[in-house]
């Protein structure tokens, strides 16, 4: 009876160590988001000092009040925000969010305008254009990586360049998409568009359901397929990785191809979506702007610590007070102000990792030392809960 | 012959940012870091340039002094914004590339933020008139005078002064030498008595100076003294760390590389003036997009034999062997 408690408690303690990392990454992102807003609050106080709390409290709370909103604008950067924490996964950094992005939004686009379908595939069809634009685009720097060791850091930002400019010159040169007097693109018919959650006074659509699942099939890949081990395997440690036999370089390149579709699909989301909001949606503007919802994907995979169930609340966050932040010009503050607050929150989320592991490793520590004090038994004891447990058997 | 003074006269203003920065760069990464952050370095100088010059363009100072002293206050931004990736990077031993992009997102709304409350606009607007037309006596010299002394800026002149001051620097003093140490082997240097932490933060600090500086100087001889918060620099953080690596860490080399990317810059932007180039009827966007596809192909040809400080972007781990 004695030894199963004992088996009892170590399996306890054993979860307990576990919970406290867990907890502690969790800890981390909320220290990273606490001061990122304790920024904002003190730059809003230096701006204007009078309206600094009420303007605080829209960022805080105006979210609230158009839910339906938060969600519709989470979907993109939900996306990117995948894409960015697939690649972390694997070691790889895929800055190249925007591009793929990018690609993904001119490829859906293309198939609205060009492809003659029945209005009910059409839109599927268009989604699918879109994650294979933006497979094309995280193709690039994988390969590049792959196979010559370039670094997938400084490719993918050139990917971010020639993509916005080779998607803004292909748009500018087509006649149907393209209406110069707008400077934009026409409006995708309504039959592309994703269908609509029809949920009143806000534009939530399906891309949000599909973007949720993406997730979930994420986090089952990466937990319990042997291609999701071996990803994570070569993000721990490279070369033990390959000398246990795994194909790094094939790993590497399906990674960025998966990490592109996941910003593409991030992309055509973003375009097919209907919406009320002028310009938010279904028609692209070539203006040579790299697209910022790649960049929030960092911000997004970051926060969420890489971990697919944990990048969909992040997403959710950022897209709410994004909302809030754009309530808060309401007593005259720049919606950019949202934009600080999120480098912020990345400027600590870089170290606050650091910090939650050296936390995290403390109370490891600790537990094992309380763990060996009261493990300590002498041999005949141990010789004797074998016997045991054979006797058990 | 005026196509190729033509040329040359505007490439070389676009070649100076980009050989500051990266020049930067490389003193960053000769010392261990990783600096994505240039962008918003070069960001941070020319917003605080510019602001500066903003405010003292009425005084009636000549415009080499209103450049003389915005470029101080340029660097002296560029250094402060940098001690964001020194404490990082150095002290807190945190990823240096999510360090780098968030400076690089942090300064556009930054930016953004302050024009629209304070200036109701995207960015801010000066009218010092930094472009000189030529320089007395230098620009009489035949074909040297039409190259390098007509339309141009005062900004080329002390950026090829900052490039032999950095290679002295490098190579010619124990400064240089000991920083070089802690990129290759910083356990080699701590164990001869050398503070990696300390020459580290050198690195980066002086990589805030040249980046505030090159920023400052993107405003002066690219957007005409003006510099706003949609546009930034135009990747040109970007591109000069792409210059770095094909300058193979190297000054002089560095600054073929900047020439050469200045010239394909300049090149996009001029081919209606160029009639062998406008008659392809090739849309100007490819050749917006040539400096960037060029650094990839130039990556992938140099990627075999680089020789990238052996111990940059690793944090300096004392106990670690």
């Amino acid at each position: 009876m004695q030894d199963k408690n004992d088996m009892n408690s170590k399996t306890k303690e054993k979860k307990k160590i576990n919970e406290i990392k867990g907890f502690s990454s969790f800890t981390s992102a909320l220290m990273a988001i606490v001061i990122g807003l304790l920024f904002g609050f003190i730059v809003m106080l230096l701006a204007n000092p009078n309206n600094a709390v009420a303007g605080f409290r829209y960022v805080l709370l105006g979210g609230l009040s158009r839910f339906g909103n938060v969600l519709y604008f989470a979907t993109p950067i939900l996306m990117t925000g995948l894409s960015v924490a697939f690649a972390f996964k694997m070691g790889l950094f895929n800055i190249g969010a925007s591009g793929q992005y990018t690609m993904g939004m001119f490829f859906a686009l293309y198939v609205a305008f060009m492809f003659n379908l029945p209005p009910s595939i059409h839109w599927i069809v268009a989604i699918l254009a879109g994650m294979v634009g933006g497979m094309l685009w995280g193709f690039i720097p994988g390969i590049f990586k792959s196979l010559l060791n370039v670094n997938e850091v400084i490719t993918s930002i050139m990917t971010n360049y020639i993509g916005m400019y080779l998607v803004d010159m292909l748009i500018r040169s087509n006649e149907v998409m393209y209406i110069p007097s707008m400077t934009r693109t026409n409006y995708i018919p309504q039959h592309v568009q994703i269908r609509s959650l029809g949920i009143a006074g806000s534009n939530v659509n399906f891309g949000v359901i599909f973007a949720i699942l993406i997730a979930i099939v994420l986090y089952i890949i990466l937990q319990k397929t042997t291609f999701g081990y071996e990803l994570k395997a070569t993000g721990y440690n490279k070369h033990a990785a390959e000398y246990a036999g795994m194909n790094g370089k094939r790993n590497i390149i399906l990674t960025m191809v998966i990490a592109g579709a996941l910003s593409g699909l991030g992309g055509a989301f973003a375009i097919l979506a209907p919406s009320e909001i002028a310009g938010s949606s279904m028609t692209y503007e070539p203006i040579n702007v790299i697209a910022v919802n790649g960049f929030n994907g960092i911000a997004v995979a970051l926060l969420g610590n890489s971990h697919p169930i944990g990048t969909i609340f992040s997403a959710l966050f950022i897209s709410y007070i994004q909302r809030g932040g754009t309530l808060a010009s309401l007593v005259g503050y720049k919606p950019e102000i949202i934009d600080l607050v999120i480098s912020v929150i990345i400027y600590f989320s870089a170290f606050a990792a650091i910090m939650s592991s050296a936390l995290g490793g403390f109370f490891t520590r600790r537990n094992k030392k309380e763990k060996d004090k009261s493990d300590t038994q002498p041999v005949e004891d141990i010789e004797h809960d074998i016997i045991n447990k054979e006797a058990e058997k | 012959m005026n196509t190729i003074y033509y040329l040359v006269q505007n490439m070389l203003p676009v070649s100076i940012p980009l050989l500051l920065v990266a020049l930067g760069g490389m003193f960053t990464e000769r010392s261990g870091v990783i600096n994505i952050g240039l962008e918003g370095t070069m960001l941070a100088g020319a917003f605080a340039g510019a602001l500066f010059a903003y405010n003292i363009q009425g005084s009636g100072l000549p415009p080499y002094m209103v450049l003389l002293i915005c470029m101080i206050v340029a660097a002296v931004a560029g250094a402060v914004f940098a001690q964001l990736l020194s404490f990082a990077a150095v002290t807190m031993k945190a990823n240096q590339v999510i360090v780098g992009t968030a400076m690089n997102m942090m300064m556009p709304a930054m930016i953004l933020l302050i024009s629209k409350m304070f200036f109701n606009s995207d960015g801010i607007t000066t009218n010092v008139r930094y472009f000189i037309r030529e320089v007395p006596v230098l620009s009489n010299i035949p074909v040297i005078g039409d190259l390098f002394f007509k339309n141009t800026y005062l900004t080329v002149l002390i950026g090829f002064l900052i490039l032999i001051i950095s290679t002295l620097v490098l190579y010619k003093t124990k400064f240089g030498l000991r920083l070089r140490a802690c990129g290759e082997h910083p356990h080699a240097a701590d164990s001869v008595g050398i503070n990696v932490s300390k020459m580290r933060y050198i690195g980066v600090t002086i990589s805030g100076i040249l980046g505030g500086i090159g920023g400052y100087f993107y405003s002066v001889g690219i957007t005409d003294g003006n510099i706003n918060g949609h546009n930034g620099v135009a990747g040109f953080g970007f591109l000069a760390l792409a210059v770095m690596i094909f300058g193979q860490w190297q000054p002089i080399k560095i600054m073929f590389a900047a020439l050469f990317f200045a010239f394909l810059r300049t090149l996009a932007y001029s081919i209606p003036l160029i009639p062998f180039l406008d008659n392809l009827n090739i849309p100007t966007d490819y050749y917006k997009m040539m400096p960037y596809v060029a650094t990839i192909i130039v990556l992938a040809l140099t990627s075999k034999n680089s020789r990238a400080p052996k111990a940059e972007g690793i944090p300096f781990d004392k106990a670690q062997r």
